[in-house]
């Protein structure tokens, strides 16, 4: 059983089928690169898988069961976390707010355990403010973790996303071109950032990304999306000399 | 905040023994005093709603009157079931002021559903309209007086009740927004398609935030119900609403803290200028301005709003939580 599977699925807005008859795969622990040129309908992959958009035709299934029609914040209950392109924060919240926001749906109590505070209600805070901090130490971000979320500079409000995302104890990742706007240093640290996630909380990443640098340096393999449809599937080096890739991104000419 | 339970007794005693000293007091003062302690529940609600989860909401006076008229209707109608002594029909006023609680939250849950597809400006007209049909239900309701009014209450209300209410709303609007749970409201209010990506289930939180707020809203429509010993369909409106809302505004969106100083001042301001007149010593132009006190008070909102436009403590909550 794969982790995620994606079957002939489409997305349809109208006339336009942004994911058209979309199959493959992710196992676990696997670093999966999905690129394609603008519009191509990456991040409506993302919004199908996410149950932002409901697919109109096929399944998608995430261990063995099916994610279509729940709310996002089920799926996300479920195991898949994701960042966004242009970047969500909760802006007016701390950073260590904003990561304790994601450790909501890990309580055990409901609304009177916050309300009169009874036994064990402070035990269960402090655990979530230990697990919040022991995140926000291993992106670096402890010293900023009284700083509104919108006042970080642009990297590291991009590190906070992950760390949020993580926060929730994904067992799929998704990230929304998370290099966007970073320069070539920011990138290589982001490289290493993604590696490290990776390793360190044993996950799968599906990673979209249009800097060819990043994600054929650190994908296992890569999916390619032209039109909504699936031109090539494989490891960077084959992808790196596939007619069908080169002819999407540079067009007809060049292949 | 670790021990906000000890802070709510420490509240709590406070007002028992302040309610000792409130007997000798001049009546005009009095009524100036319970008027401010059911304004601030009124705006401490409302915040929940509007400054937390982000919700605009224009019908909170709706609430308050399902509050007031449920609470009336069960004291005028079972006041005296257990006995005329004071702790039968006491007991039975506390009781109508949950009741009118529980029926005006009935009532939120019914704007809290719109409150889903609706957002912004689509989802105040929609609330402001849902006051109105309050509004006139009631003025059309032969049992609750109709436009003639409701009265005949017991003069229930007084110090230490609206003051212990007053503590317990802003115990329990901090002790929610401050805990990891009540973190949801804030979430949804920043961002809400992030909010629902991070497993936070944004129809509950913004149904939930709309209930409390109605609940709060109606207990102390109970309290001004049992004071003022008369309401009217009239005293409900729309001008009620804005009042509220002026007040969250004022103190600053999402400031529990401003906004108990911002329903102070906006209860005290128009009381204060109707004096404002009298004083010899100011120069003319200012007292004849001050004798239309209504223009003033607009002027003096306008200044507040150009220089302060967060609100006056609307900065605050960014340092909050640094040990929950």
């Amino acid at each position: 059983m794969s982790l995620l599977e994606v079957s002939n699925t489409t997305m349809q807005f109208g006339g336009l089928k942004c994911v058209n008859d979309l199959t493959f795969r992710m196992e676990e622990n696997e670093l999966v690169g999905l690129i394609g040129p603008n519009g191509a309908g990456k991040t409506t992959v993302f919004n199908l898988v996410t149950g932002v958009y409901r697919q109109t035709a096929g399944t998608i299934r995430f261990q063995g069961k099916s994610v279509s029609g729940h709310r996002p914040y089920k799926i996300t209950g479920r195991g898949i976390a994701r960042t966004f392109q242009n970047i969500r924060l909760f802006g007016s919240l701390s950073v260590f707010d904003n990561v304790r926001t994601a450790c909501n749906m890990h309580l055990r109590h409901g609304i009177s355990h916050a309300l009169f505070r009874g036994r064990g209600f402070h035990e269960e805070e402090d655990e979530i403010g230990k697990s919040v901090m022991e995140l926000l130490e291993i992106f670096g971000l402890a010293a900023m973790r009284d700083r509104p979320g919108n006042s970080l500079p642009y990297g590291d409000q991009r590190r906070l996303e992950i760390v949020r995302a993580l926060a929730t104890r994904p067992k799929l990742l998704l990230l929304d071109e998370p290099a966007a706007g970073m320069n070539s240093s920011e990138k290589e640290r982001l490289m290493q950032l993604i590696r490290f996630t990776k390793e360190k909380f044993r996950l799968s990443i599906l990673l979209v990304e249009h800097d060819m640098k990043v994600v054929m340096g650190i994908c296992e393999r890569i999916i390619v999306l032209d039109y909504g449809s699936k031109i090539a599937e494989g490891p960077p080096e084959e992808i790196r000399h596939n007619p069908q890739v080169i002819a999407a991104y540079l067009g007809k000419e060049a292949a | 905040m670790r021990h906000p339970k000890s802070l709510l007794f420490i509240a709590l005693a406070l007002c028992a023994g302040a309610s000792f000293f409130t007997g000798g007091i001049n009546p005009y003062y009095y009524d100036i005093l319970i008027t401010i302690g059911i304004n601030i529940i009124l705006a401490v609600s409302l915040n929940l709603v509007t400054g937390y989860t982000g919700q605009f909401s224009l019908g909170h006076a709706g609430f308050m009157a399902v509050g007031a008229y449920s609470s009336a209707w069960i004291t005028l109608t079972f006041g005296f079931v257990l006995g005329t002594s004071l702790p039968a029909a006491g007991s039975v006023y506390l009781l109508a002021l949950f009741g009118g609680g529980l029926a005006a939250a009935a009532a939120g849950l019914l704007v809290g559903v719109p409150s889903l597809r609706l957002r912004g400006d689509y989802l105040a007209i929609v609330t402001l309209g849902f006051s109105e049909i309050i509004k006139g239900v009631i003025q059309n309701a032969e049992p609750l007086g109709a436009q003639r009014g409701l009265g005949g209450m017991v003069q229930h209300t007084n110090f230490f009740w609206t003051y212990a209410i007053v503590a317990l709303s802003i115990y329990g609007i901090l002790t929610l927004v401050h805990s990891t749970y009540g973190s949801g409201f804030l979430a949804v209010r920043d961002d809400e398609i992030a909010a629902e990506s991070m497993g936070i289930n944004t129809t509950k939180y913004k149904v939930l935030a709309f209930v409390i707020g109605a609940f709060m809203a109606g207990v102390a429509g109970g309290l001004y119900a049992h004071f003022k010993q008369f309401i009217h369909p009239e005293g409900f409106n729309f001008l009620k609403s804005v009042d509220i809302v002026v007040m969250v505004i004022l103190g600053g969106m999402g400031s529990t803290a401003g906004v108990c100083l911002a329903a102070v001042i906006l209860t005290i301001l128009p009381e204060f200028l109707r004096t404002v007149s009298d004083y010899t010593w100011l120069p003319g132009p200012v007292r004849d301005l001050a004798e239309n006190r209504m223009i003033l008070y607009s002027l003096l909102l306008i200044i507040l709003m150009l220089t302060r436009p967060q609100g006056l403590f609307g900065k605050l909550h960014f340092i909050r939580s640094k040990k929950s």
